[in-house]
């Protein structure tokens, strides 16, 4: 995997991204875009092992270990466009990564994006709950060593 | 502000800009240039300086343990605290301070009767009768003891538009039903339950009331000898007083049956290794170093609202709720829920297309203070096949103003998901 594919990479990319616009409705605006990019799952992944649980919204998330190069890919959810972008940023950040570096990734980004002190704020957006959730499963998965 | 704006009228005895002033946390802009609407009161009103002077003073000049010390200032807190009870039982009529139990809010008054009355009135094969539209606090609490003791939950149904089945209120009091609880107004829809008719209907076949009062203390003068309840419970935070503290009102004969529901110090009469005997009333349900200073905050604020004009402010309070609801209305795509006849200052609604979430987030970037989800009314909610709903509440001090806060937000709320 090349240097600039990172999940620290791919975060400053989002940072960058978001530092264009220059208002809050703009930068909701593109979090709503990027959610309605997001690689969907199947309805019969809209299972109870791939629901998020502590949002006010529905939210999945569905993650597979690709057994060739050994990287996890996401696809993900949610009947509320916010929280679908908030996921959206999520798998941008950690899709095709190994699962180590899955488990380990800051999303210290999420505070200079613009939105994070109004997010941060609320629990029932769930993107503690996703971000746990996408961890928790990446460490059960083989590591290497 | 919008060109289709009326100014708030000011009735001779609530000038409601006066009245608001006085409330300090109103004046504020929750970010850049984007003042404060509040419009989340059902889930806790803000405080007035009275409130707020009251606990500092108590902090600043008198803080000290109560009913102990034999020093001026544990007098002094004393008095305060015991002069608290005092005005709570002015604001319920209830026969005698004593009466008036000190708790964290409803939640704990509603947790105490199920844990003490309800465990003796309620028994094996017995029924409790709950309502549809129960906050978790009047639900979960029953469940326990019903568990505990292989009694039942039986509910009372709501109709489309929000208001109890009475109807069928004669055939659900069964010859097992035990007890019977219910909310006075919905935190969800904002319907004022006929509690007169619901207490009467109920004692005629001799099954004693609880009543969550949550929603009904701050919005109308309460008489709990009128309307002859066994119990009245509700919260401080709600009623412009501070957090962590509430009242359960119970009838003499019952509370002095009951059981301690905690036991420790302050509750006893004598104690030995062999046996306890328990204080008299009010102290018997009062174990430990009490909430003093905020149960003194509670007092203030039950004086500040004894002080009001309750026809005037509720006549203010119906005309902004009228004025949100035909202007919520004409938003396109909104569904208001909860339409019955008696109503205060709760307008829930829903959008066809836009989640709760998505618009309660951006309603709050446009310093429009909401509450979205549930509400703790899982049940009722599944009632409508709902996930939630916008919920704006009312307080005696939002003008039609914060409505118009409300209304513009809501169309950036379309042009943001529409």
């Amino acid at each position: 995997m090349s240097d600039t594919n990172t999940v620290s990479d791919r975060a400053q990319q989002i940072v960058d991204e978001f530092s264009l616009f220059d208002d809050w409705m703009n930068r909701y605006q593109y979090l709503i875009e990027l959610g309605d990019d997001i690689p969907l799952l199947e309805e019969d992944q809209k299972s109870d092992d791939n629901y998020v649980h502590g949002c006010q919204s529905d939210v999945w998330i569905h993650s597979e270990l690709n057994e060739n190069d050994e990287v996890l890919h996401f696809r993900g959810d949610s009947n509320a466009k916010i929280t679908k972008g908030l996921a959206a940023l999520i798998i941008r950040v950690l899709d095709e990564q190994p699962p180590e570096a899955v488990a380990d990734a800051d999303f210290g980004f999420l505070d200079d994006i613009g939105l994070h002190d109004h997010l941060s704020s609320q629990r029932n957006n769930g993107l503690k709950a996703m971000i746990e959730a996408v961890q928790e499963r990446a460490k059960a998965e083989p590591q290497e060593t | 502000m919008p060109a289709t704006t009326q100014p708030t009228p000011s009735t001779a005895s609530f000038d409601v800009e006066a009245f608001r002033a006085e409330f300090p946390a109103l004046s504020q802009d929750v970010y850049e240039d984007t003042p404060l609407a509040y419009l989340d009161n059902a889930a806790t009103s803000q405080k007035p300086t009275p409130v707020i002077e009251r606990l500092n003073r108590f902090y600043g000049e008198e803080n000290s343990n109560v009913h102990r010390g034999v020093h001026r200032l544990s007098q002094d807190a004393t008095e305060a605290y015991e002069g608290a009870r005092t005005s709570l039982a002015r604001l319920l009529n209830a026969p005698h301070k004593d009466q008036i139990i000190f708790t964290r809010g409803t939640t704990e008054g509603l947790n105490l009767i199920a844990s003490t009355f309800g465990e003796m009135v309620v028994g094996e094969g017995d029924e409790i009768l709950l309502t549809e539209m129960e906050h978790h606090s009047n639900i979960v609490p029953w469940q326990m003891l019903a568990e505990q003791v292989g009694a039942s939950i039986e509910v009372l149904p709501v109709t489309d538009r929000g208001a109890l089945r009475m109807d069928l209120l004669p055939e659900m009091l069964t010859a097992d039903t035990a007890l019977l609880a219910f909310t006075h107004v919905s935190n969800t829809l904002g319907t004022v339950n006929p509690a007169q008719d619901l207490i009467d209907v109920a004692h005629a076949e001799g099954v004693p009331v609880v009543v969550d009062g949550a929603q009904s203390a701050p919005h109308m003068p309460v008489d709990v000898q009128a309307l002859d309840a066994d119990f009245f419970v509700f919260s401080g935070h709600k009623m412009f007083g501070p957090t962590g503290i509430g009242v359960c009102y119970g009838k003499r004969e019952h509370l002095e049956a009951m059981p301690p529901y905690q036991g420790g110090g302050d509750m006893i009469d004598q104690v030995s290794f062999e046996e306890t005997t328990y204080d008299g009333l009010p102290h018997k349900f009062e174990a430990g170093t009490p909430n003093i200073a905020d149960a003194i905050g509670l007092g203030e604020a039950a004086e500040y609202v004894m002080a009001l004009e309750w026809e005037a402010v509720q006549a203010h309070e119906d005309a902004v709720l009228e004025y949100a609801t035909e202007r919520v209305e004409a938003v396109e795509g909104t569904r208001i829920i909860g339409t019955a006849s008696d109503k205060t200052s709760v307008l829930s609604f829903v959008f066809d297309d836009i989640h709760p979430y998505d618009a309660g987030t951006v309603l709050d970037r446009e310093g429009v203070a909401v509450r979205t989800g549930h509400h703790c009314t899982q049940p009722l909610l599944k009632r409508y096949n709902l996930p939630g709903t916008i919920r704006a509440s009312l307080a005696a001090y939002n003008t039609r103003e914060d409505v118009d806060c409300l209304i513009d937000g809501l169309h950036k709320v379309r042009q943001m998901f529409g």
